[in-house]
Formats: C-alpha cells, structure tokens, sequence
C-alpha cells in the first residue's frame, strides 16, 4: 500500500505552526517513513500533483489570495485540518476585524508617524493580494473537518493528531496537549 | 457640583455605590470622569472598579445623555405591538437614531430589554416614568411636550387602576387583573399573619412553610422552607431577608402588580421569612425599570411601622425586623440571587461561584435568604390559613397557586392567579387566545411549545415558569421570535463565562445562517451540540438557559428548521468572496476579477 499523503500551506499566520510541526524533532525521520509530502513549503512544491490525504492548513484567510489557495487545497485533500488559533479562529491578524478596513489601511500608510510625507499611498498593485473586508477562520469559507487548536498548537499535539489520522485510530489527548494557561 | 456631601449622604457606604452613582447621574445626566474620580477616592476603590460598575448596568452612563432619555422596550412583544413604528416615529420626531442624542442635546434615544410590561407594549421609559401603549401620534406628542420642557411626571395624562393612580405612584399602568385567586389575590387582613407568626416559634413558622410544599415562585422552584431551615441553622452575626423583586425574564410582569397592590402581604412575608431565620433586617431588591413604585413602596413600609407591623417590637412580641429598599440598575443576570447579592452589595451583578449558596455565605457574606416577591405573599397568606388550605390547591407535587404574566396574541392579556396543574390548552381559552402557533412558557429562558404540548400542565413536575407566558398565533414568524431571544441573552450575558459571552454569539451567527437559507444537516447538529456546550459550561442560570429559545424550538418545531436547511448540501459557506472584496476594491480603485481555478 503506498503511503499517505500529506500536503500543508501557511495562509495568514506566522509560519507559527508549521515551525512548531517542525518541533517534532527526529521524529522527522519516522514520519517520512510514514507519510509522503506534496504541496507544502517544507518541500517547496507549488502545486499538487496527486490526490492528497490530509490537508494542514495554518492561518486564516485575510486576502483573496488565501481563499483560493484554501478552496484550492479543499478540492485537492480527503481531509482538510485547521491547525492553530488563526485557521481556527482567525487569530492574531483577525484583531483587525473590530475596525473598519478603510481606517487600518489609512493608519498603516497615510497617517502612521513613520511614514514619510512622499510615502503616504494606500498600495493598489495588480500583483498584491487584494485584501478581504475582515479576516475569516477556514471553517466560514470551506468545510474543515478538524481543529487543532493552540498558538501554535504543540509539536506533540500535531505529531499525535497527524499519527492518529494516517493510522486510522482514535486521539490520546494528554491534558497538556490541550491546556493553555 | 460636590460630589462629597452626596458621598457623605450616602456615609461613604460602598454597599451604596449604586446609588450615589443614580444620584450623581440623576443630577448630572451622566457620570462624568470628575465624578468617577472623586467617588474612587473616597470609598477606597479603584477607578476601574467604579467604571467597572458604571459600565455593567444598563441604566448608568458615562457619557453625556440628553435632558430627556427615552429607553424604548425592544421585547418580542413589543415588536408584535408595532414597535416598529414607533421607533421610527422617535427617530423622525428628534432627528436622531437609537444609540444617539439629539443634536441640541435634548433627547437620547436607546433600547432596553423587558420592563415588564408586555401586557401593555410598546412601551418606554422616559426619565424614569413609564408610558405604555405607544404609537407614532403619542410619540409625536410626547416630543412636542419635551420641546416646551415638560417634565416627564406631568406628561402622564391618566393614570392607570389601582395604585397605580396614588399620588406617589401616578403611572398610566394598567394592572391588568384578570383572574384572581384565593392566595396572593385573597381575602387579606395586613397584621394577621405576622402577628400570628410571633405567636409561635421560628421552628414552627418554618415548618408550616415545609408542611404547605411552598416552592420558590421565581422558576426554580427551591422549597422555601428548606431554604429557611438552611439559612436559620447557619451561624452568623447577622443574618439577611432579601425580595428578588428583579423580575426581568422577558414576558414576567407579575411581581409588578403584586407590588402595585399587595406590598403589605410581601413586606409580611419578608417579616415572617425573618423571624423564621433570625435576621433583623431586610432588603427589597428592586429592578431599576420599577423605580416608579418606589416611594409609593417606601410609603407602605412607612405605615408599616406605624402600624408596629415593622420596626421594633413587633406586635409587643419583642421581635425587630425592618426592610430598606435597594434599587437595581438594570441587568437581566441580576435576577439571579448570588449575581443580586453582588450587586446589593454596590458591586457589578456577576453571579458569585457556588457553594457557597447564599443561605451560607449571602450579603457580605452572612446567611441570607433571597426568595421572589410572590413566595414570600404567598408564605404570608400560608401561615394566615394554613398549610393543608394551602395544599388543598394545585397538585400534589405543585402546591397553591400561581400568578401567571399572560401577553402576547390572545384578547385578555395580563395577570392570571391559577391554580397549579391548569393545562396550556384551559388556559388558552381562558385568555383568549386563538389558532395558536406556539407558547413560550417560561419566557425566552424557558420553553416553547407547538400544538402537540397543549396538553400538558403548568407546574413544577411538567412546564415549570417564573410567571412568563408569551402566545404567538400562526401569523407569527417564529424565527423572529428566536432571534430576539437570542439577542437578549447575548445583551444580558454578564461575560463572564466564555461559552456564554461568545458561544451565544456563535450560536446566533449559525442561527442566521439557517434562517437564510444557507444551513446544512451539519449546522443543525452542530447548533445542537453547541447548545449543550454553552448549557453545561455556564456557571449561573443565564448561560444554562440562553441557549433554550433555539433548542426548545428545534425540539418542538423541527420541521420549520428542517425546511429551511439543504438536505444534499456537504457544506454551504455563508461567505462570498466578491463580497468580501468590494471594501477593498472601493479604496484602491481595483477591479477584482474571480480567477479561475488554479491547477
């Protein structure tokens, strides 16, 4: 039988998660023999090239940009994982959504003290991710199948959650896996 | 203005904070930043704490109000009166929006929840004077008489029934009685039972109360005399009477009209509950949105004690009791008995971890007992005639009678004292009430029952209730029903306990979705399930409760729900991404094209 296949983007989150995946240490070493990976910057590959297993996806969606990419790893994943608050909840970047989009952008290049007087444009490039009204968690824009919550959610919490899932059996979630204080 | 020699009026009393802040604000209109300061100093709080409370009463404002401020009630009855209207009608007539004051600073237009006046909505409080029954030519007069200064008193043009007509109450509210009966509207000669009560011991009254199966008439239905027992036995300096007359479940206007009307029976009944437990003293909690029957109430305890029914040696028998009235300042949550205990207390109306309960550790934390202003009538009239009179009434388990606040679709809305074990369906054709969809037994806390739960009985054993009933006939939109419970629950929530501050959010966010037409089986479940979180996870009864209004309805009227969802559909997001994008379009200047899919 060949192996899972994995495949993890990072949207709009800190790279956070995929950092602390990579806190599995030379665990590393078991889980390539476990899995094989796809589309995911750990092995920088662009673009899916097989039907995917399990779909990580850390961050929420902040632009267009990250709505395709997540509609794009939905149509390619059997399972789809938000890992981590920003995928869950909307996180950090969704401190935002308190405030209208016109004041934030006005703040961040017309008003902020450091910028300079013949600097102050709202950026309007073709080439930038056009940006959405508010950040929304993944679950409001395609199904995810499961939450794994934490900032970023612990190495071993992944490890276990991912084991789990490629090995068909049921979590065992120690306490400090999920305690945040 | 000096705020110290309103502190010294009030004798620096932290428990008091609450109303030196009314009192600063009643001459004030606000409660400024100045105030707040001074008040911190003198009673040794922090800033925060006075902001604290300022902020978590409805009725306080730290910001500047107008020289009139119009609180329109926005409960779901409200809303079938023709609400609407009317709060258009103030937006027109002052130039303003709800939330905002008038330019010329005149009027502040803003929403409250239930004033307990359903049977007579719309309705609004304005400077503290109720005015029932509105429409868009009685606002337009209204604002006509505040543009010449008229006080809001003087804008009362006939008064209601009953006390309401006194000179010290001066209200245009109706009582509304329409069925009385043997207990709390029965025969009742003022000094009996408290005399009677002296004649015996406290272990006799508290067992006379235990013999009658008296059950707590707030909803929750603790046995009284047990709660008395509890609270005797536990050692104290002191110990503390406290009326739960907070009556703020949406469709209860019960314990207004027995205030209204009987206030000697519950200030006996709080003399007879003081006897029974050894306290001196006791306080009527009294919701701010009655601040109108205030001095009328003040009045009677004031006769009271000239009667010696109240004071010292009562009745020659040596026994002191006396009552002080504390006012609420609007919060739902404060109804709860630890949360009005805090909030008795001066502080903010956060329910209090229990155990402790109050019968151990109440106000400032001695023994107490906080029983509902219908309990303690009923245990006056209880010890008058009896406890086997009592039980000779209602069912076995629901002993006596109860007060029952009727509003909604039928033809004879108000009060009702029946007997325990009437059937939904007896009291239906009591009120009047024709091709009816569902009743909301219990108000928005409680449960709502379809056609199939007629049948059965109001009392403790089948379909508890505070007193709320609300009927909606099939003309009724059911799901606007659910939503302005949920937005009341998501108003009152205190914040304390996340499941209840966000999961009622969450919960009325996957509520629209359904409603919109962009529910699937899974939202379904899922709002089942969330329901159970937020029920389990609170820590008072609000949060335990709030999540009712979908799931009583998902129980009774499923198929409603179920033609609302997409069988087929796996998933339907409620997001659209051109949507999403037209802010940021607008502001740049770009045109947002979809692209095709990527791979």
């Amino acid at each position: 039988m060949s192996k899972p296949v994995i495949a993890t983007a990072s949207l709009a989150g800190c790279f956070g998660c995929h950092m602390s995946f990579l806190d599995i240490d030379e665990r590393i070493l078991d889980l390539i023999e476990l899995v094989e990976f796809d589309k995911s910057p750990i092995d920088d590959i662009k673009k899916f090239s097989r039907p995917v297993d399990i779909g990580l996806i850390e961050g929420g969606c902040c632009n267009a940009e990250n709505v395709e990419v997540l509609r794009y790893f939905r149509k390619n994943c059997k399972i789809l994982v938000s890992v981590g608050e920003c995928a869950v909840m909307g996180g950090l970047p969704a401190m935002r959504n308190t405030i209208p989009l016109k004041e934030c952008l006005e703040e961040a290049y017309l008003n902020s003290p450091t910028v300079a007087p013949e600097d102050r444009l709202i950026p309007a490039d073709e080439d930038i991710p056009i940006l959405l009204d508010r950040v929304y968690p993944c679950h409001e824009i395609v199904k995810i199948d499961y939450f794994l919550p934490g900032c970023p959610p612990s190495a071993d919490l992944i490890w276990e959650a991912l084991t789990a899932l490629v090995q068909g059996r049921p979590l065992r979630l120690e306490y400090e896996l999920v305690k945040y204080d | 203005m000096n705020y110290k020699k309103i502190l010294q009026k009030y004798r620096k009393d932290r428990t008091r904070l609450i109303e030196i802040l009314k009192e600063i604000q009643a001459r004030e209109g606000h409660i400024s930043e100045k105030a707040i300061i001074c008040v911190a100093d003198e009673l040794g709080l922090s800033r925060a704490e006075v902001e604290g409370v300022i902020s978590f009463y409805h009725f306080l404002s730290a910001r500047p109000l107008g020289k009139y401020v119009v609180y329109l009630n926005n409960s779901i009855t409200a809303e079938m009166a023709g609400r609407e209207k009317v709060a258009l009608a103030w937006e027109r007539e002052i130039g303003c929006r709800f939330g905002q004051t008038s330019e010329d600073g005149l009027v502040t237009l803003l929403e409250t929840s239930c004033i307990g006046m359903n049977d007579q909505e719309p309705a609004a409080i304005i400077n503290g004077v109720v005015f029932t029954s509105l429409n868009p030519d009685k606002v337009k007069k209204l604002v006509g008489w505040m543009r010449e200064g008229r006080a809001a008193e003087d804008m009362v043009e006939e008064t209601g029934d009953g006390a309401n007509g006194h000179e010290l109450v001066r209200a245009m509210v109706r009582n509304n009685i329409r069925k009385t009966g043997p207990v709390v509207f029965g025969e009742y000669v003022p000094g009996q039972a408290i005399g009677k009560a002296l004649e015996t011991t406290p272990e006799c009254v508290i067992d006379e109360v235990k013999r009658a199966n008296l059950l707590g008439r707030g909803g929750a239905g603790f046995p009284t005399g047990l709660k008395w027992e509890f609270c005797r036995k536990e050692k104290g300096e002191q110990h503390f009477v406290i009326c739960n007359a907070d009556e703020g479940e949406p469709g209860t206007f019960k314990d207004r009209v027995i205030l209204t009307e009987r206030p000697e029976m519950v200030f006996e009944g709080m003399a007879i509950a003081g006897y029974a437990v050894g306290a001196r003293l006791g306080i009527l909690y009294l919701r701010h949105e009655y601040t109108y029957l205030r001095r009328y109430l003040e009045h009677v305890l004031q006769k009271m004690r000239e009667q010696g029914w109240l004071g010292k040696n009562i009745a020659g028998r040596g026994f002191d009791f006396d009552i002080e009235i504390k006012m609420g300042a609007g919060a739902y949550v404060c109804g709860e008995e630890s949360a009005l205990i805090e909030s008795a207390e001066g502080k903010r109306g956060e329910p209090r971890d229990r155990p402790p309960f109050p019968v151990q550790k109440g106000y400032l934390n001695l023994p107490s007992t906080v029983n509902n202003v219908e309990t303690l009538a009923t245990a006056t009239q209880i010890i008058t005639r009896g406890a086997s009179w009592f039980r000779s009434m209602g069912t076995p388990v629901s002993a006596g009678t109860k007060l029952l606040s009727v509003s909604g679709d039928c033809e004879r809305p108000g009060i009702y004292e029946v007997e325990y074990g009437l059937t939904v369906k007896e009291l239906l054709e009591m009120v009047g009430a024709k091709d009816t969809l569902a009743v909301q037994v219990g108000g928005p806390s409680g449960n709502c029952i379809s056609e199939a739960g007629f049948g059965r009985k109001i009392c403790f054993s089948d379909l508890p209730t505070g007193g709320s009933i609300i009927i909606f006939n099939r003309g009724r939109d059911l799901f606007s029903v659910v939503r302005n419970f949920l937005d009341f629950f998501i108003e009152e929530s205190c914040g304390w306990c996340v499941p209840c501050r966000a999961g009622n959010v969450l919960l009325k966010k996957k509520f629209e979705k359904i409603a919109s037409g962009l529910g699937t089986v899974q939202d379904l479940k899922e709002i089942e399930a969330w329901g159970k979180i937020i029920k389990s996870m609170s820590r008072c009864g609000l949060g335990q409760t709030s999540p009712n209004p979908v799931l009583t309805t998902l129980a009774s009227f499923r198929e409603l729900y179920e033609s609302r969802v997409n069988k087929e559909a796996d998933f339907i997001p409620e997001f659209d991404l051109s949507r999403a994008v037209a802010e940021a379009s607008a502001i740049t200047g770009r045109k947002f094209q979809e692209e095709q899919d990527h791979a």
